[in-house]
């Protein structure tokens, strides 16, 4: 992937220019290597999801790029270097960031959480009413006694209530039920219309309904990169790539494709 | 994390082979030269009373005079207690404020039993040892229930307690603010007076010797590997079926041990003992000690005491000196408080000079690896924490 | 009867300065993981700013007193925050050395106030009323006693409201539990960094006039004797837990009087109520289990 290192076009909205350019990202989490010299770019449009088996960095890879973690290397957010930025700076250049295992403040109100992430002079809390309608009744209760379900929709759309150019997603589905899986999903396939998503996921039938792109990575290192589809349909070649859970993934997949 | 999986992923860095290497092929050699030469400094120490050298500006006089023997004696000492400091924070990563109570354990314990007792020096040393030792387990066993920050503050609050009850002055046991005078009714003539300080001079460098021993030993045991090993990641050596809390407890008394011996010869070398070793600021300032010569180095420890212990003695000289007397008050009173300038520098050598003296002194002995050696001297206190 | 009262209210009043000390160590450890020694000195330079300006304007009337308490925040205050700003924003998220450079920090503020003022205490004095007793059911309550009380009352009240009502407190509350995710929200969380420990040391700029009108002196010492009894405070209360702070001030500072009255050891007693707290429950009264 080429990246247009001369085009500084700040919208970022500019098709053939990539909205996130990773090159040679190295990261370390007490003094531990657990990115290793990642290449990969993000097109301005749909989702591209980071694949890999548990532990290989992918998580890493997300808080790097968002200087959450001590890094090395260059990340480039729609053409501009931002790798030298502190968190708070690149996302306030509009990144929502969705962590794994959501990370909602569970000692303060549903209401309170989203207000803490309004960063535009117009939030679109309409459009969040409208995708969680379950947050607006709750807009009192503390974040911590949610369901599992309900924090998720609160970590969503904590990084929905701004306009961003990207939004880094980390394992939306993880431990929740098939229904709510469900609903996650369709959270992100709507928000993918608008602004483009890199997601990490675990589970494949996610990842074949929203991703049109894939990142693999092993071993804190990208191991391929290609369209989603191809990779899927390909069943030796997830099994070689996601290993271990070469068995779990295989069936996941297999349901995912008899559908 | 990376390495257990299955691609070829060269964890280590490129150029950490090499080094190892040398290391290796260089080890029994190197260990050998490094012996030699410690014991060829602990030699040439010993035979300082012997001689007359001048070191102005630093020694109150030449060495064989009694004056000079008594501050380097204190810088012996002092750089022992530095060094029992390092056992604790260097090494197990446990940032005490309370390190002091086991010396003044040692120098109150043996300045009341001399002077309550007729307990010879000896008996009267052994009793007390197993006193101070007691006094480590029962507060380490308490304190170690927390970590970090906390265990920091308890430890900084039984030392208060011990200050309280030295202050208080028991039973007219402690003797109050005024402190306590060696009864020398049971010590040996021949560690009494001012003449007989050489010989006070050579049992502070030989507590000092056996302090270093003993901490090498820890450090190079099993226990100290897994003290180390706690320090970087607690959770991973309980996995692995090690005790932390009990390896973390071993280390403490043995530091407040060797604390306890310490104290008792600076008992008998200051004769006598003050409210002030059982101080907060008294332990704050064995950290600025070991700080200043560059946490988990054994030398930097020795190193950082000595530098801490002239500096505390000149800098009272300089602010008494007419020199200072004469400039305007803006800079007469900040000069004439050693302490200000001492915690001055302290602030400035954690700011700006990661690692310490030792620290320093390793990058100029490796230049063209100093990036590496000061984030590991980073890395090092962050673990602590 | 009256002994007890005198002794609960007077304990009332030393746990009303315990807690201008701790609520600020409290809220700093909590937002940012770093214990902070110099904060008896933020007290200290509260304490002389009062002086400072009582001695200057008079010290006997009540608008002086008022003027002396607000010096002494204000002090405290800034103080704190070039502190902040000077010595622990550049170390950021190295805890241990933000630690130390406290450490550094306390030694080298409390010599240079030897130094300035002397290290003998400086008796103060303040409005007539303030020397004077109350009597309370039978007891002869001095009065700086209901001043110390009601001000710790007061910064109670009005940290909290800072807390649940402005978008900086909101910031903090969220910062105490996931400041990495508040800067992953796109908010600087160095300015909440820079305004706790300005609130921090208003308050014990607050508790140092209030303390010498306690103690009846301003001394170098003033900060320090009270900071070791915080840190007791703020480990019983629970690190970083603000309610845990005011209710362990007061039965800290209850227990202490008590027991110096009827054992006369109260500073052991409180040590000793800290091991017991630490053996029954290692993360304090109302502390978190991440400590």
């Amino acid at each position: 992937m080429s990246a247009g290192r001369n085009d500084t076009d700040r919208t970022g909205a500019t098709p053939d220019v990539p909205v996130l350019d990773v090159r040679g990202l190295s990261a370390r989490i007490a003094g531990q290597q657990v990115v290793e010299d990642v290449t990969f770019s993000v097109p301005a449009t749909g989702v591209t999801a980071v694949l890999g088996r548990n532990g290989v960095g992918k998580t890493s890879t997300l808080k790097a790029v968002l200087g959450l973690i001590e890094r090395r290397g260059e990340v480039l957010l729609a053409g501009e270097r931002v790798d030298g930025e502190r968190t708070d700076r690149i996302v306030r250049r509009g990144v929502g960031y969705v962590p794994e295992d959501r990370e909602v403040f569970a000692g303060l109100t549903v209401a309170e959480n989203l207000r803490l992430a309004e960063r535009d002079a117009h939030p679109r809390r309409e459009l969040v009413a409208e995708l969680f309608p379950d947050l607006v009744q709750r807009a009192a209760q503390r974040a911590g006694t949610l369901s599992g379900g309900q924090q998720q929709m609160v970590s969503l759309a904590r990084a929905l209530l701004n306009a961003n150019r990207l939004l880094l997603v980390d394992e939306p589905t993880k431990g929740l039920a098939p229904r709510i899986v469900g609903e996650v999903a369709d959270a992100l396939a709507e928000a993918a219309r608008t602004v483009p998503i890199l997601l990490v996921e675990q589970n494949l039938e996610v990842v074949e309904r929203l991703a049109e792109r894939v990142v693999v990575v092993d071993a804190g290192r990208v191991v391929h990169t290609g369209p989603a589809r191809a990779l899927l349909d390909d069943q030796d070649r997830v099994q070689q790539l996601l290993g271990v859970h070469a068995e779990v993934d295989h069936r996941t997949a297999e349901g995912a494709v008899s559908r | 994390m990376t390495t257990q999986t299955a691609p070829p992923a060269p964890a280590t860095p490129a150029d950490d082979a090499p080094r190892a290497e040398r290391t290796v092929r260089r080890a029994p050699s190197g260990t050998i030269v490094r012996t030699v030469a410690g014991l060829a400094l602990v030699v040439l120490l010993a035979c300082l009373p012997l001689l007359a050298i001048h070191v102005p500006g630093v020694l109150p006089g030449p060495t064989y005079t009694p004056g000079a023997l008594q501050m380097m004696a204190l810088c012996w000492l002092i750089g022992a207690l530095a060094l029992s400091y390092h056992l604790l924070f260097g090494v197990a990563g446990l940032l005490s404020f309370g390190h002091a109570l086991y010396f003044a354990a040692g120098v109150y314990g043996l300045a009341i039993v001399l002077d309550t007792t007729e307990i010879p020096l000896l008996p009267a040393a052994a009793l007390v040892l197993v006193g101070g030792i007691v006094l480590a387990h029962v507060v380490g066993a308490i304190s170690l229930r927390v970590t970090g920050i906390s265990f920091a503050m308890v430890t900084l609050a039984f030392a208060q307690a011990g200050n309280v009850l030295v202050r208080r002055n028991p039973g007219g046991a402690t003797g109050g603010e005024e402190g306590l005078a060696l009864a020398t009714a049971n010590v040996p003539d021949a560690l009494v007076g001012v003449l007989n300080t050489r010989n006070l001079y050579w049992l502070a460098l030989g507590v000092l010797v056996v302090v270093y021993l003993v901490v090498l030993w820890v450090e190079r045991s099993r226990a100290g590997h897994v003290a180390a090993a706690t320090r970087e990641n607690e959770v991973r050596v309980r996995v692995i079926g090690g005790r932390p809390y009990l390896v973390k407890l071993l280390v403490f008394v043995l530091a407040a041990t060797l604390a306890t011996v310490v104290g008792m010869a600076y008992l008998l070398l200051q004769s006598g003992a003050v409210p002030r070793a059982t101080s907060a600021d008294f332990t704050l300032t064995l950290l600025v000690m070991v700080v200043l010569g560059g946490v988990g180095s054994r030398w930097g420890a020795i190193v950082g005491g000595v530098l801490y212990t002239i500096l505390d003695q000149r800098l009272g000289t300089l602010a008494s000196s007419a020199a200072v007397a004469d400039l305007p008050a803006v800079l007469r009173v900040p000069l004439s408080e050693p302490l200000f300038l001492l915690g001055t520098l302290f602030v400035l050598v954690v700011m700006f000079l990661p690692g310490g003296i030792a620290g320093a002194a390793s990058r100029l002995a490796a230049r063209r690896r100093p990036r590496e050696d000061r984030e590991g001297a980073r890395e090092r206190l962050e673990e602590v924490a | 009867m009256s002994t007890i009262v005198l002794l609960l209210v007077t304990g009332l009043g030393l746990g009303a300065l315990y807690f201008l000390v701790a609520s600020g160590l409290s809220l700093i450890y909590g937002l940012m993981g770093v214990l902070n020694f110099a904060h008896g000195s933020f007290l200290t330079l509260g304490a002389f700013g009062g002086w400072f300006v009582a001695r200057t304007l008079g010290a006997d009337s009540w608008g002086v007193f008022a003027l002396s308490l607000l010096a002494g925040a204000v002090v405290g205050a800034a103080a704190a925050a070039l502190t902040e700003l000077l010595l622990i924003r550049p170390l950021y998220e190295r805890h241990i050395e933000q630690v130390l450079v406290t450490v550094g920090l306390s030694l080298a503020s409390v010599a240079l106030f030897e130094g300035m003022w002397g290290s003998d205490p400086e008796f103060i004095s303040g409005p007539a009323w303030l020397k004077g007793t109350t009597d309370l059911a039978g007891a002869p309550v001095p009065n700086d006693r209901f001043v110390a009380i009601a001000a710790a009352a007061l910064v109670l009240g009005a940290i909290v409201l800072f807390l649940r009502r402005t978008r900086y407190g909101l910031i903090i509350r969220a910062g105490v539990e996931n400041r990495s995710m508040v800067t992953a929200l796109g908010i600087d969380v160095r300015k909440a960094f820079t305004l706790v420990f300005a609130v921090g040391g208003a308050a014990a700029g607050l508790g140092g006039v209030l303390a010498s009108q306690y103690f009846g002196y301003v001394s170098p010492h003033l900060g320090g004797s009270l900071l070791i009894f915080a840190f007791i405070v703020t480990v019983i209360g629970g690190l970083g837990s603000l309610t845990g702070a005011a209710v362990a001030s007061v039965l800290v500072a209850v227990l202490q009087q008590f027991a110096n009255y009827y054992l006369g050891y109260g500073d052991l007693i409180v040590v000793l109520l800290l091991a017991l707290v630490l053996l029954v429950r290692p993360t304090g009264l109302l502390g978190r289990a991440a400590a």
